[in-house]
């Protein structure tokens, strides 16, 4: 909204301050004008405005005077309404209200013989540094008023008007032709401003075509009234139609203002010639003023404003005098009542201030916040971690040690991605609003999200990637919505670059298995294994490469999936490389204590190592050799790796469909150097262990 | 097989001894250097040198002490006792370079062990750390600091209700408030009353309600997490950014409290120099409200760009608790009877902060996983 620094000050002859001073302490007391643009030479400055939703009382130039006037505590002056003598009328003008619970009040006033001419003087230099339109003298004047004092009026052409004006409610499918050209099909809870045959208007929103003020008008019928805000609200979404007249009166406006309104337009439109035809005609709702005009006054105890607001920088309360000049500078009746609280009438024209609060939020207001002292509150009581965060830390930091680069993709996802992720069939959450159909679903898994990432840097040449998010996933259906903590983790390209000093290598499905390893060894499980299912199965996720996939079980319980993309996934987002990408549930994940760290006694005897290289069928699995070995349950047996596979080259042959690997064995005890005996049997044991899998010893 | 020039000693004076010594332990050296850390030809080595038979050291040792003085021969003794131990330990280490050597590991050594010195001006080998995201980074220092002024963490559902997300908060049906938050709905929820509707929060205040319901005053917590406005993505706006919340709630929280909490936080964000100011706002959940600025962190309050020349840069929103709030918490809290306690609230976006303090000039980066940027951050 613009205002202009002049105009203000026609109402306050007394305002000594310049323009930006004026600017900076409205500012302050939550006028806000958010820029200053100097006029030139005698048009002072423009100021830009941003008023809050609350004060429609400020949202013109009369209302931020009004302001003004309390910050300084200077005069004021009245709007000037009064009106040339009326031609007597043979009867008042008909109006009815028959919605009387959408209209709170309703004034006709007539004008007869006007002459609709271009306006002049102080409208149009006005309009003019406020870069409005210039319409004719009618229109302009309808539009002076809002600015001036912020209450919408309209004037219709009176000859076209058919006998009384109703204020009702639409019928459903009526028909209205608005000022804008539009046609508009109105429902029944539209209010119109209607005569006996039409509707002439969408109250408090725009005027209609029919009605409209042309060259040629000669009479017209001024209204200003009071719609129910929730009501031209209503109207105005339901029609797309935000106007300067419903952003006022879907705010509360002022029920003491039409007739004041009215006479204001009037004045203007007569200044070109006509007359007025009768008194203004007046028809109130009393349910309306009885919760507007009429409210009853609130109390205000000293006490409360103490107990809210603390103390000023000079470390007193805010005295009951510096208060009373406060609420009266805004327009509130303020009477003591006998050693109690005040009893305070309230302003017409603040619909928002309602309860004691609003008036302690005055008092703080105007006398500036930062003139209250800044102080600390006395606490004692305990600092509560959430029960996961120390998890959720754990996690963060081995993947962040691992080189994984934390990254937060978008919430949303495609209706085919929320089918094709979701961890159970079916379930996901539509939008009904979305930004787009692309993003028209809740994310049933990050994957899509991790994916699109990888996909992003791959299309900008970034080809080694190794991320992971940690975000919430959405299943259920949209009446009842599950939220739930996931892991993501997606990798692509080298897991170690070339650099001068060595040869890179490139990301495998190993990599990925060896992070959730560490991830789930910081947690304490019974017993957790990696298994795999064919594709027939549907047991593993579809968004997998059969075969370079696996599945992370911990005490029974499914915790995650990993491996491979699959390429019909790969080719779809035209993914140029291998790409992995694992999910894990948190929730599970997090039912898992952590480990606390547990020391043993170091051995001080030394350790016998043993290397093993055996070949064995492609059908053993390591999982297999392993179980066998760890089965021998030798307690020496301090630790077994696989050193090397090797599946047969240049130098050395193997037996189709065979592979050879390199186990090596460390020996150790706690209370003595091992005799070379104690190691060879469990040599013959281990080699006996593995001839039983089907494996050969090699030379 | 390198011949080992042995040096004469002309004298015994202590300069001839260093010339000698020295010159016996550079020939080793040079030796050492030229066998490249293969492991055959340390093992040539140590034999050519310290060998029981035929080595270097016992024969240098034999000659000269034959000859010397017996004055002398003490001394002599300490500085052979010393040449051993220096050759004896190089020709550990080079034996256990060569162990490793001998496993395939070491490119690197050998690369570098060929010559005399290694060329230390080639890269190191970065062990490649991730990345925090800034968001995150930013979330946790903002929660620290609460927590260490008392305060607790909280968090809440992302899919919220109308009820929580508005109507608790003190946003009627059909308010213009509602209007600043352009709200992303979940679909099908026409069936359901109104304060029943699924939709996405727009921000974490729900949380307060949450927590008021479950715990009586007083109350002091912080509240990171995400939200979501159906707002068309640009460089400062994004559909999804991250708040953090906050909620005081005792007997005797006053305004000054809230100033005072807020600019101690502030300077702990920004630095201790960072001044605050309060100015008038409107929250429906709030009263009074405020919006806080901080001196420009670029300018010191001078007036640049980034503060549009102004000195201050606006950063959150706050308020003390409105009634009405307390109000719709009391069916299931009856301490909160806004005659006894009193509160206040603050929100500050995250996404901002984070932009401001690291210079990031489009929001959508922090929601494309580009590496490129991500790297910045490490």
């Amino acid at each position: 909204m613009k205002i202009l620094s002049n105009w203000l000050r026609a109402y306050l002859p007394a305002l000594k301050v310049s323009d930006r001073q004026l600017a900076d302490d409205l500012t302050l007391r939550g006028i806000a004008v958010e820029g200053v643009f100097d006029l030139g030479s005698s048009n002072g400055s423009l100021f830009e405005m941003d008023i809050t939703t609350n004060r429609v009382d400020a949202m013109n130039h009369y209302g931020i005077a009004r302001e003004a006037a309390a910050i300084y505590d200077i005069p004021l002056l009245p709007l000037e309404a009064s009106l040339p003598a009326a031609r007597p009328a043979k009867r008042p003008f008909p109006v009815r209200i028959d919605a009387q619970d959408l209209c709170g009040r309703f004034t006709a006033r007539v004008l007869r013989n006007v002459k609709i001419a271009p306006s002049s003087g102080e409208i149009v230099e006005r309009f003019q540094l406020l870069e409005q339109k210039l319409i004719g003298n009618a229109v302009d004047a309808t539009n002076f008023v809002t600015m001036a004092m912020g209450h919408p009026t309209h004037a219709f052409d009176l000859d076209k008007v058919e006998g009384a004006i109703l204020v009702r409610r639409a019928k459903a499918g009526e028909r209205l032709r608005l000022l804008d050209g539009t046609e508009r099909t109105l429902v029944a809870d539209d209010l119109v401003v209607s005569d006996e045959q039409k509707a002439l208007a969408l109250a408090g929103v725009m005027g209609g075509w029919d009605t409209m003020i042309t060259p040629a008008t000669k009479n017209i019928l001024v209204e200003a009234a009071w719609f129910d805000p929730g009501s031209v609200r209503r109207s105005s979404r339901r029609h797309g139609l935000h106007t300067d007249a419903s952003h006022r009166f879907e705010r509360g406006a002022d029920f003491a203002a039409p007739p004041i309104a009215s006479a204001l337009v009037s004045r203007l439109i007569l200044a070109a010639g006509g007359e007025i035809e009768g008194e203004l005609v007046d028809v109130v709702v009393p349910e309306f003023a009885a919760r507007t005009i009429a409210r009853p006054p609130i109390s205000l105890a000293v006490g409360e404003v103490t107990r809210i607001l603390g103390k000023t920088v000079e470390d007193q309360p805010i005295d009951a005098a510096t208060m009373e000049r406060y609420l009266t500078a805004l327009g509130c009746g303020i009477q003591p009542t006998s050693g109690g609280p005040y009893t305070v009438t309230l302003p017409s024209w603040r619909l928002d201030l309602e309860r004691e609060i609003d008036l302690i939020e005055e008092v703080a207001r105007l006398h500036g916040y930062n003139r209250f002292s800044n102080t600390l509150p006395n606490f004692a009581g305990s600092v509560v971690e959430l029960p996961w965060a120390a998890k959720e830390k754990m996690l963060r930091g081995k993947l962040l040690a691992a080189g994984y680069a934390e990254a937060i993709s978008s919430t949303f996802c495609s209706a085919t991605e929320a089918v094709t992720f979701a961890p159970q069939p079916n379930s996901y959450v539509p939008l009904g609003n979305p930004l787009s159909e692309e993003v028209g679903c809740l994310r049933s898994s990050l994957v899509p999200g991790m994916l699109t990432m990888l996909a992003h840097n791959l299309n900008r040449e970034v080809d080694d990637l190794k991320l992971f998010e940690m975000g919430t996933i959405f299943t259920g259906n949209t009446d009842r919505v599950q939220e739930r903590p996931s892991l993501v983790l997606g990798a692509t390209g080298a897991a170690i670059a070339p650099h001068a000093h060595a040869e890179g290598r490139a990301y495998t499905f190993f990599d990925m298995k060896g992070v959730a390893e560490e991830l789930l060894a910081g947690f304490v499980t019974k017993s957790s294994y990696f298994d795999t299912f064919p594709a027939a199965s549907g047991l593993m996720p579809q968004w997998l490469y059969s075969g370079r996939a696996a599945r992370l079980v911990a005490d029974g319980e499914t915790i995650g999936f990993f491996g491979q993309l699959a390429p019909q996934e790969a080719r779809q987002r035209k993914l140029r490389q291998a790409v992995f990408v694992g999910e894990f549930d948190l929730e599970r994940l997090y039912r898992h204590a952590l480990r606390e760290p547990a020391a043993r006694e170091l051995s001080r005897f030394p350790a016998v190592v043993r290397d093993f290289s055996f070949t064995f069928p492609d059908a053993v699995q390591w999982r297999q050799i392993s179980s066998a070995l760890l089965g021998l349950a030798i307690a020496e047996m301090s630790s077994m790796q696989s050193m090397e596979i090797f599946r047969g080259g240049e130098t050395v042959s193997l037996p189709p469909g065979h592979y050879s690997i390199l186990v090596r064995t460390v020996f150790q005890a706690q209370d003595r150097t091992l005799r070379d005996e104690e190691v060879q049997g469990w040599w013959e044991r281990i080699i006996e262990a593995v001839r039983s899998l089907g494996g050969v010893l090699r030379s | 097989m390198p011949n080992t020039e042995i040096p004469k000693l002309e004298d015994y004076s202590p300069r001839s001894l260093d010339h000698f010594f020295l010159s016996i332990k550079a020939s080793y050296d040079k030796e050492e250097a030229q066998c490249g850390g293969i492991p055959e030809k340390i093992e040539e080595l140590r034999i050519r040198w310290v060998g029981r038979k035929q080595g270097h050291l016992k024969s240098i040792v034999e000659t000269c002490l034959k000859t010397a003085p017996a004055e002398v021969k003490s001394a002599l003794g300490v500085r052979f006792n010393q040449l051993k131990v220096h050759i004896d330990q190089a020709l550990a280490m080079a034996s256990s370079d060569a162990t490793i050597l001998s496993t395939g590991y070491t490119t690197v050594r050998a690369a570098s062990r060929t010559a005399d010195s290694i060329d230390i001006t080639l890269p190191g080998i970065r062990p490649g750390l991730g990345v925090e995201h800034p968001l995150v980074r930013t979330m946790n220092e903002i929660v620290g600091i609460f927590q260490r002024m008392g305060y607790s963490v909280g968090v809440g559902p992302e899919v919220e209700t109308d009820y929580y997300n508005f109507e608790a908060l003190n946003f009627p049906p059909d308010h213009p408030a509602r209007d600043t938050q352009d709200t992303l709905v979940v679909a099908k929820q026409e069936h359901k009353s109104l304060r029943d509707r699924l939709l996405l929060r727009t921000h974490t205040s729900p949380v307060q309600i949450r927590t008021m319901e479950r715990q009586p005053p007083p109350i002091r917590i912080v509240i990171p997490g995400k939200v979501h406005r159906n707002d068309a993505a640009d460089a400062t706006h994004s559909p999804i950014f991250h708040q953090v919340e906050g909620l005081c709630v005792d007997e005797n929280i006053t305004f000054s409290d809230l100033k005072g909490t807020l600019d101690h936080a502030m300077k702990e964000l920004f630095g201790s120099s960072v001044k605050t100011r309060f100015f008038p706002s409107f929250f429906p959940f709030t009263e009074p409200s405020a919006d806080v600025q901080i001196s420009c962190i670029f300018c010191g309050g001078k007036g640049c760009r980034k503060c549009k020349h102004s000195g201050w840069i606006e950063l959150l929103g706050c308020g003390m608790v409105d009634p009405v709030v307390f109000d719709s918490v009391r069916g299931k809290q009856p301490g909160y009877d806004p005659k006894k306690i009193s509160g206040f609230a603050f929100g500050m976006g995250v996404d901002r902060i984070a932009m401001m303090k690291y210079g990031i000039s489009d929001i959508g980066l922090l929601y494309s996983g580009d590496m490129r940027f991500l790297e910045q951050f490490a």
